[in-house]
Parts: C-alpha cells; sequence; structure tokens
C-alpha cells in the first residue's frame, strides 16, 4: 500500500529481526509514519493539522484519564468533586484546565484540518473513503464533546442536556419516547449523567479505533498535496521520517507553546461562568449557548422560526443533523477533477465565502437569540446549504480551472537543478 | 540520477555538516525529552493524596467509657485504631516477657505514656498484609498470648500488641498521640 520506491524495512539488529519474524509491529511503525511511508515534498503548513489532531486527541485521553480517576458521576457529588479537583487534589486544576481546553484545540485543529481538506479537495476520489471517516470522527468528538461538558454538572452542563437530547424530542411520535430512553428520566439526572460518563469515556477510544481506518484509507493511495497533482515518480516524495517527523514535530511544539499559554494565562477564556454555578433543575440560566465549537450548528439550529409544513422545531434540529450529514456526500457534489483550490479561481473565491458564512454562523450562534441575529442566522443558513447544494455543482461543471504542473517536482522545483537536494543540504552536494 | 538517500550519504561524509545536524538533533529530542518529563510529573503526582485526605490528620477519641480490660476501636486517617485500657494482669504479662524473645523488641514502656501504661493505643492494622487483628471486642479470638489475633494469616499479639507468632514483621504501630486531658486522646 505504498509507492514502489518506498524503503522497506530492515530490522538492524538480531532481536529486531526475530521480533519482525513473529510480530511485524516495527515494520507496520515504519511503513506507516516512518521512512517507509512516502509523502510529497511540498506539503505546506496545512497539512501539520492531522498529526496536531493525534496529539490533542492523546492529551485528551491521558488528562481524562488522570480526571475520571477523581470524578464522581453523581447527581450530587459531581459538582463538588470537580472543585475537590480543582482544590485538593495535586496538579488537579492543571489536569482539569488542559483537558477542558485541550477540548477546545482539539476541535481549533480539527477545523483547520477539515477546512484544509476542503481547499485541497482531499475529498475527492481516490480519498472519499479517507473523508467520510474523517467526518465519523467528528461526529464522535461531537458526541464526546457535549457529553464531557455535561460532567461538571453546572447550570450550563445541566442545560446543555436538557436542550441536546430536546432535539429528540422534535420528532415525531418516537422523538419524546427516544428522549426519555436517552436521559432514563423526564429531565437530565443521576442516570442520565452516569451513562453520559460511561460513554464520554468510551467514545474517544472508539474514535482512536476510527483514527486508525482513516489512516490506513489515506495510505492506500498516500498524502494528497497542494497542487492537488498525483505523484508520479520519487522525486515528488520524501520520506515521511526524518522530513516530516522533525516538521510535524517543530510545527506541534509551537502549537503547543499556544496551547499552554491559553492553559496557563487563560484557562476560562473560552467556557463559560454559568458553568461554576451548579445544577439547579428549577432555573435556566438567562442566556445559555453551547461551548463555541457548536455555535455554528447552534445558529442553524435556531434559524428556523417558522412551520411550513413540518413544525420549525423539526426543521432546524433536521437543518442541523443536515448540515454535517451533507458533508459525506461532498466527493460526489463537487465535480471537478482538479482537486486544487489554487487552480481554481471560482471555486477559491466561493470558498473563502463559506468561511466568512461559517464565521458568521458561529457568530450568531453564540449570541443571544434576538431578531437581527436569528435572521443573519437565516441568511448564513441559506448560503451554508446553497453552496454545497447549488455553487459547488455549478462551478464545477462551468468553471475554467487554472493549467496544472506536470508534477510535483516541477512545481516546486521551478526547474532548477540546484534544487533538487533537500532544504539544508549544500547546493554543491546536489550535483 | 542520485537518489535523495545517496545524496545525503554523500553528503553526511562531509565533515561539519554531520556534526551540525546530530547536534540539532541530540538537541531537540532532548529538549522534548525534558518537556516530557515535566509533563509527566503533575500526571503521576495526582495520584498521590489530595490535600483533604492530608488534612484528616488528627481525630479526637473519649476514653473515659472504656473499663479496664475494654477496648475500642475507632479510626484515623481512615484506619482502624485500637484503645485499650489494660488490666494490671495484662501489664505486668506484658512486662514479664525478657526483651530478647521478641522479634521486634519494645517494652510496653516504650509503646505508652508515662503514668498512663494501661492505655494500649495502637493502629489495628496487621503488620503482615494490613487486616484487622481480633480481640477488642467482647468475646473475640485474642489469641494465644492474650493481645489481638489476626484471623488472616494467624499472627497472634500480646498485651503490648507486640508480634509474638505468625508472619506478621512487626508489632502493631503505635501512632503520634497525646492526652488531651484524662480522658481525651489526640490521635496525630
Amino acid at each position: 500500500m505504498s509507492f514502489a520506491w518506498a524503503k522497506p524495512y530492515e530490522p538492524k539488529t538480531e532481536l529486531g529481526r526475530w521480533i519482525d519474524d513473529r510480530l511485524p509491529l516495527p515494520r507496520l511503525v515504519y511503513n506507516a509514519v516512518g521512512g517507509g511511508y512516502p509523502v510529497p515534498r511540498n506539503l505546506n503548513y496545512g497539512w501539520n493539522f492531522g498529526v496536531l489532531s493525534g496529539i490533542f486527541l492523546t492529551i485528551q485521553i491521558i488528562t481524562g484519564i488522570g480526571l475520571a480517576m477523581w470524578y464522581y458521576s453523581s447527581a450530587d457529588g459531581a459538582f463538588n468533586s470537580i472543585e475537590h479537583i480543582m482544590r485538593d487534589v495535586n496538579g488537579g486544576w492543571m489536569m482539569r484546565y488542559a483537558h477542558s481546553n485541550g477540548a477546545s484545540f482539539f476541535f481549533i485543529v480539527v477545523y483547520i484540518h477539515i477546512f484544509r481538506g476542503l481547499f485541497y479537495g482531499s475529498y475527492k476520489a481516490p480519498r472519499e473513503m479517507v473523508w467520510m471517516l474523517g467526518l465519523v470522527i467528528y461526529l464522535l468528538m461531537m458526541a464526546t464533546a457535549f457529553m464531557g461538558y455535561v460532567l461538571p454538572w453546572g447550570q450550563m452542563s445541566y442545560w446543555g442536556a436538557q436542550v441536546i437530547t430536546g432535539f429528540f424530542s422534535a420528532f415525531p411520535l418516537v422523538g419524546e419516547p427516544i428522549r426519555v430512553w436517552l436521559l432514563g428520566g423526564y429531565a437530565p439526572d443521576q442516570a442520565a449523567l452516569t451513562r453520559f460518563f460511561s460513554l464520554h469515556y468510551l467514545l474517544p477510544f472508539v474514535i482512536a479505533g476510527v483514527v486508525i481506518l482513516h489512516i490506513w484509507s489515506l495510505h492506500i493511495p498516500g498524502s494528497s498535496n497542494p497542487t492537488g497533482v498525483e505523484v508520479k515518480n520519487e522525486k515528488d516524495t520524501l520520506p515521511f521520517h526524518p522530513f516530516y517527523t522533525a516538521k510535524d514535530g517543530w510545527f506541534a511544539g509551537l502549537f503547543l507553546t499556544l496551547y499552554a499559554a491559553v492553559v496557563f494565562f487563560g484557562p476560562n477564556a473560552l467556557g463559560h461562568p454559568d458553568n461554576y454555578i451548579p445544577a439547579n433543575p428549577l432555573a435556566t440560566p438567562a442566556h445559555i449557548v453551547p461551548e463555541w465549537y457548536f455555535w455554528p450548528f447552534y445558529a442553524i439550529l435556531r434559524a428556523f422560526t417558522v412551520d411550513f409544513i413540518l413544525p420549525a422545531k423539526l426543521w432546524g434540529v433536521l437543518a442541523m443533523f443536515a448540515s454535517i450529514l451533507l458533508l459525506f456526500f461532498l466527493p460526489w457534489l463537487d465535480k471537478s477533477p482538479v482537486r486544487s483550490g489554487h487552480y481554481r479561481p471560482v471555486f477559491k473565491r466561493f470558498f473563502w465565502l463559506l468561511i466568512i458564512d461559517v464565521a458568521i454562523l458561529g457568530y450568531c450562534g453564540g449570541s443571544p437569540a434576538e431578531p437581527l441575529y436569528v435572521a443573519l442566522s437565516q441568511i448564513a443558513a441559506a448560503y451554508y446549504f446553497a453552496h454545497f447544494l447549488i455553487v459547488l455543482p455549478l462551478v464545477s461543471k462551468f468553471e475554467r480551472p487554472l493549467p496544472l504542473p506536470n508534477s510535483i517536482s516541477e512545481s516546486v522545483l521551478h526547474g532548477e537543478a540546484g534544487e533538487a537536494a533537500p532544504a539544508g543540504l549544500a547546493p554543491a552536494a546536489a550535483q | 540520477m542520485a537518489t535523495l538517500q545517496e545524496i545525503n550519504a554523500a553528503h553526511v561524509e562531509e565533515d561539519h555538516s554531520l556534526r551540525r545536524r546530530d547536534f540539532i538533533n541530540i538537541a531537540a529530542v532532548s529538549f522534548a525529552g525534558v518537556g516530557a518529563v515535566a509533563v509527566a510529573l503533575p500526571l503521576i503526582s495526582q495520584m498521590s493524596p489530595p490535600a483533604d485526605v492530608l488534612a484528616l490528620a488528627s481525630t479526637e477519641v473519649d476514653i473515659s467509657k472504656i473499663a479496664p480490660g475494654q477496648a475500642i476501636k475507632t479510626s484515623w486517617r481512615k484506619q482502624p485504631v485500637f484503645v485499650r485500657n489494660l488490666t494490671t494482669q495484662e501489664i505486668s504479662a506484658a512486662n514479664a516477657v525478657p526483651i530478647s524473645e521478641l522479634r521486634d523488641p519494645q517494652t510496653l514502656a516504650e509503646r505508652t505514656k508515662p503514668g498512663k501504661e494501661n492505655w494500649l493505643i495502637t493502629l489495628g492494622v496487621c503488620t503482615h498484609l494490613g487486616c484487622v487483628p481480633l480481640g477488642t471486642g467482647e468475646g473475640e479470638n485474642r489469641g494465644d498470648f492474650g493481645g489481638y489475633f489476626c484471623p488472616c494469616h494467624g499472627s497472634h499479639y500480646d498485651t503490648a500488641a507486640r508480634i509474638r507468632k505468625g508472619p506478621a514483621p512487626l508489632n502493631l504501630h503505635v501512632p503520634e498521640y497525646a492526652f488531651t486531658s484524662d480522658t481525651v486522646v489526640t490521635i496525630g
């Protein structure tokens, strides 16, 4: 599942050969993220965010295991156990802030990863499965993040659980029984909290499993690249190790510095102060919003205010789910054979319009449900669907793309032989 | 056409570059290693007792209702503590044992407070594997030496709660304590 010129794994020691004959795990690693995986040589920093997503998944799992050692999933004790972690447990405040901000950063890197894929057409053949598995990971992340946010059992946790499970009550007939079944009661309480904790612990490992499938399916065709031109020969690639391990390592250091700055200097900047009030089933906070990473979807949910054949509530919920499920069909909605946005002048403009549109949705989703924001959400939600269902199919039909380079190396080297060696080598050595 | 690997190999043989790359490589990996250790430390230390557990360090016990020959079980740091009012026979039995015969040589006087030799206060945690020995309750088995008997693996303690027979290596542990009055003991 690699290019013909991929370096074969050759164990250097007797022990290495002994292990390779019995359990070729080092061989698997070598071929996946070692010298045995040839990667296009022209990847830009957009391609660092896949590895970063994996790093944040790891951070979440490690800090989460520590937190679970102290957390009580009891309606009476959950809030206090969080405060106990913050005040009494050694380094508990750090674990918790690393975990809550780790969730935000996980979404930041995954959103950049997704938009990188959208711009460079990484979802197109032969990588449709990579894209769809990525969406599965994203859906699992949303479920995990939502259930994790419920666990502290503060006001936002409680009313978040009430509202999100309330989505299901929008469906006629079966909706309300499903909601009650999901909660194990008529309102969020002990049963809901315990099952959310159980699933919040389980799903990250399911995500890790799907991540393996995601990488596996990626490594069948190999990584895409900023030109969107397929790899043609060895000159187009570099071995993953040491070239991309070094680049990923350096960029991870840079990004984790940013993360550490937030964890240590603004740990509550991305949170909501109402969640430091213990859950009160009898009083809803005046302005209830989900975490920032759900705001665009929250705006789509609230954009539907008029009953039209179906009740407005059902439209909102359907549209919200559809906004993500739609992305599963993206490889077949965008029919342009050119992958990279660099060579698609019309697509490129609409791509940036989509970014602005999602930013507007996010802004509206985080704002109170006032007429101005609702009206804005309606326009932005309409464009969101139009972008994928109307604009992309039409653009891919009528757009005239720019000429593509003949190969990756041609686009990188500008025909200069002196640049044929990896960066860092003196030109003399490359002759 | 030379492959990249060949170019690299050829280049690596030149003197200065290899050393420069090695330095960068070692410096980067060591720096990452130091960072990993710095992150691992709080994640490991989070498992040690938190502040609220350490705050349970002392407990007060009212001993006014314990008649000679009786014992009570109380709790300190979530561990059982035996408080026993020894009879004069039990005191003399403990003092009659030659120190040289003991596995963990200690006199009764060393295990009690001066002037309060009848108050034997020990942890109720067998020094073998941590079971709670019998002998505090009325009619419980006090072992061959009239002190405490651990039913888990058959350790016998005498009336000074010293190990006399069985697998336990040490006498029952005497916690730090002080008489705040004639009838109140503060443990810890």
